[in-house]
């Protein structure tokens, strides 16, 4: 039978640009260009792998997210998913973390799956908790913050690098796992996977289509509040000198005078 | 006055310094009761009385060790509902992150990750945070149920504030799901002997200009001297000059330490998520327009194998 493997991925603001909040103090989309946040490339190169590995597998790529965010999803199609889903509704606007789990939770229950595949953090929001979230909301084992990952026999194994272990884990299918930037490098998408993405089948749902009130999500439905957001007062230049053979002893009597030493 | 649950983070019963720090924002909210599961309450409760901790729940069971964070989401559900605290606050770690979210789930509430700072007024917490590497600062708050917050290390001083700290024990009912995921092997990480990297007060980091792995000795002597924890770019870390584990930045670890030294390390925008709330930095760099160079305080211009070794020696002569 074949392996339904569905991944979860972020259309985020580029990290380069100049990020800031727009006026109702959600992320402002229209400063900065988006892109498939970093973070789940490595969740679609997993899911590949896992795909290529099970032989008979089929990835599903998820987002939810305005209109540009498509462009999460055509990059892992172009990268080699075989299908993508766009949640897109004008109600999502300012959707807090426990509304995203909950459309992303009815979405990939829409879809059907055995695996879902996640990236450990965002690159905007850098959460890191989305991932339990939808664990805990599809009901299935989280297997999580994996820097080496592998299914086999209807179960899913891999490593979690913490704090202060390196633990080996095994849960059986189906499952959520979310991936590190460990887990080994995302490839690129080649000319042809570029060309064959055009073709794939992309799905484009609302809450309708998902059974969601919207008054469950948006900013309305958030159960968190932004209240003010400022902007980091710039800089005082620093005081910088160049190495004359002496920089070192410099840099000791600044750290003297801070009191450092 | 009302109770906030504050999630003890310990390694047997060692509790971790961002667990006081946390004590110490829950007294600004009320009366902080600690919940410590797995073994070690007996090390921890005085600890935790001494910092403030009017109750200490806990909960020992195998299943804490044996399966993965679901356990732990159990246990403080059955602590919320025998409390009905006014907030509940985590650490900032990997592993807290996940407890706080499902538990949050659980009890109806919002979730605010990474604060640096809690106050409050009449309406509940108000939580500081830094978003986009630190370009903002926001306050936000949580605005249905009990607020479950986490907070990153050295957001509080950490102080002492004797209280009761009465040990009760929590009855826990595991559910369906808590042995979901099967721990199957764990190895402990060595301790290097220095200071925990988000807990330090310095930290002193290496990046690609560190040129290969035995030359962090380099990085290493000059962080003994100042007593400091030992940080890596990730450009080091890939290359297998230093353990992951020290990587600092958006992959890494965030640090916010008293004093930050990037040595060989350009600035990029990943690198600069995790250090750039440091409130002192400092950078050796040989190239003068690298970006590192736009968030300093002090800079040199230069070969990090000139000054590096300069710097410690002048330390260590100063130290006598
Ligand atoms: C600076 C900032 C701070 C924020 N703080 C909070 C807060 O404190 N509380 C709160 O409730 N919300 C907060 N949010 C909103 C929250 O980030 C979004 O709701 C977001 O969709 C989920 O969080 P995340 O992207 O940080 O998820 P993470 O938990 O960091 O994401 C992990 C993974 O989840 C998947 N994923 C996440 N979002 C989507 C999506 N839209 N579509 C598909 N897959 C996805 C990806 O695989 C990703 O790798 C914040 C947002 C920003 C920009
Ligand atoms: C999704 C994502 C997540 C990431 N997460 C992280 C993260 O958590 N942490 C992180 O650090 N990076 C992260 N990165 C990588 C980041 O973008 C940079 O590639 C990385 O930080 C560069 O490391 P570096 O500064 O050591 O190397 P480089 O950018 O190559 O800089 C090396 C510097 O050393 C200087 N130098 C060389 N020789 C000497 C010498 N002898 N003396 C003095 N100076 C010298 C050079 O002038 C140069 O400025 C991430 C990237 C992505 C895409």
């Amino acid at each position: 039978m074949s392996l339904r493997i569905v991944v979860a991925v972020k259309y985020v603001p580029d990290a380069t640009g100049d990020r800031h909040f727009a006026e109702d103090l959600t992320t402002d989309r229209d400063a900065v260009d988006g892109l498939l946040s970093e973070l789940d490339e490595y969740a679609v190169e997993q899911a590949l792998q896992i795909a290529e590995a099970a032989g008979d597998a089929e990835i599903t790529v998820v987002t939810v997210g305005p209109e540009d965010a498509r462009g999460a999803v055509l990059k892992a199609l172009q990268m080699g998913a075989a299908k993508g889903v766009h949640v897109e509704d004008d109600a999502l606007h300012g959707t807090d973390v426990i509304g995203t789990s909950l459309v992303l939770a009815k979405a990939i229950e829409h879809i059907g799956y055995d695996l879902v595949v996640t990236g450990m953090a965002s690159t905007d929001g850098t959460m890191g908790v989305l991932p339990a979230l939808l664990a805990e909301r599809l009901g299935v084992p989280q297997v999580t913050l994996l820097s080496e990952v592998a299914v086999a026999d209807g179960k899913v194994t891999g490593r979690r690098d913490g704090d202060a272990a390196s633990e080996r884990l095994e849960a059986s299918l189906p499952a959520l796992v979310s991936v590190t930037d460990q887990s080994g490098e995302a490839r690129y998408p080649s000319f042809k996977g570029i060309m064959a993405a055009k073709k794939k089948p992309l799905e484009s749902l609302d809450l309708s289509d998902l059974d969601i009130d919207p008054a469950e999500v948006g900013l309305a439905g958030s159960w968190t509040a932004v209240e003010d957001a400022t902007a980091r007062p710039a800089r005082t230049a620093g005081t910088i000198v160049k190495d004359d053979g002496e920089g070192g002893k410099q840099l000791a009597a600044f750290l003297v005078e801070q009191k450092f030493i | 006055m009302a109770e906030v649950l504050v999630y003890v983070d310990h390694v047997d019963g060692a509790v971790r310094k961002p667990t006081l720090e946390l004590l110490t924002l829950a007294r600004r909210l009320g009366e902080p009761v600690a919940v410590h599961l797995g073994p070690g309450a007996d090390t921890a409760a005085p600890v935790l009385a001494g910092h403030g901790a009017v109750r200490v729940l806990t909960a020992d069971a195998p299943e804490f060790a044996d399966y993965l964070v679901v356990p732990k989401v159990d246990a403080l559900q059955a602590a919320a509902e025998a409390v009905s605290p006014a907030a509940v606050l985590l650490p900032s770690s990997a592993e807290s992150k996940e407890i706080a979210a499902r538990l949050a789930l659980r009890l109806g509430s919002g979730i605010i990750t990474d604060a640096v700072d809690l106050t409050a007024d009449e309406q509940g917490p108000v939580a500081t945070q830094s978003a986009f590497a630190a370009a903002f600062t926001t306050r936000s708050r949580v605005t249905r149920g009990i607020p479950v917050i986490t907070v990153k290390p050295n957001s509080a001083p950490v102080e002492s504030s004797p209280a009761a700290g009465t040990v009760e024990q929590l009855a826990v009912v595991f559910g369906g799901l808590a042995t979901g995921t099967k721990v199957v092997q764990r190895a402990e990480r060595t301790s290097s002997g220095r200071p925990e990297l988000t807990e330090a007060a310095i930290v002193v980091s290496g990046g690609r200009g560190v040129n290969g792995a035995e030359n962090f000795t380099v990085i290493e002597q000059l962080a003994d001297s100042l007593g400091a924890a030992v940080g890596a770019s990730r450009a080091a870390v890939d290359a297998g000059w230093y353990p992951h584990s020290n990587q600092v930045g958006q992959t890494g670890k965030s640090v916010s330490p008293q004093l930050y030294i990037a040595n060989g390390i350009s600035g990029a925008i990943q690198h600069r998520a995790g250090m750039q709330t440091s409130k002192t930095i400092v950078a050796v760099n040989k190239d003068a327009e690298a970006p590192i160079f736009d968030l300093v305080d002090y800079g040199v211009v230069g070969d990090l194998f000139q000054v590096v070794p300069q710097l410690t020696e002048e330390i260590n002569a100063r130290k006598g």
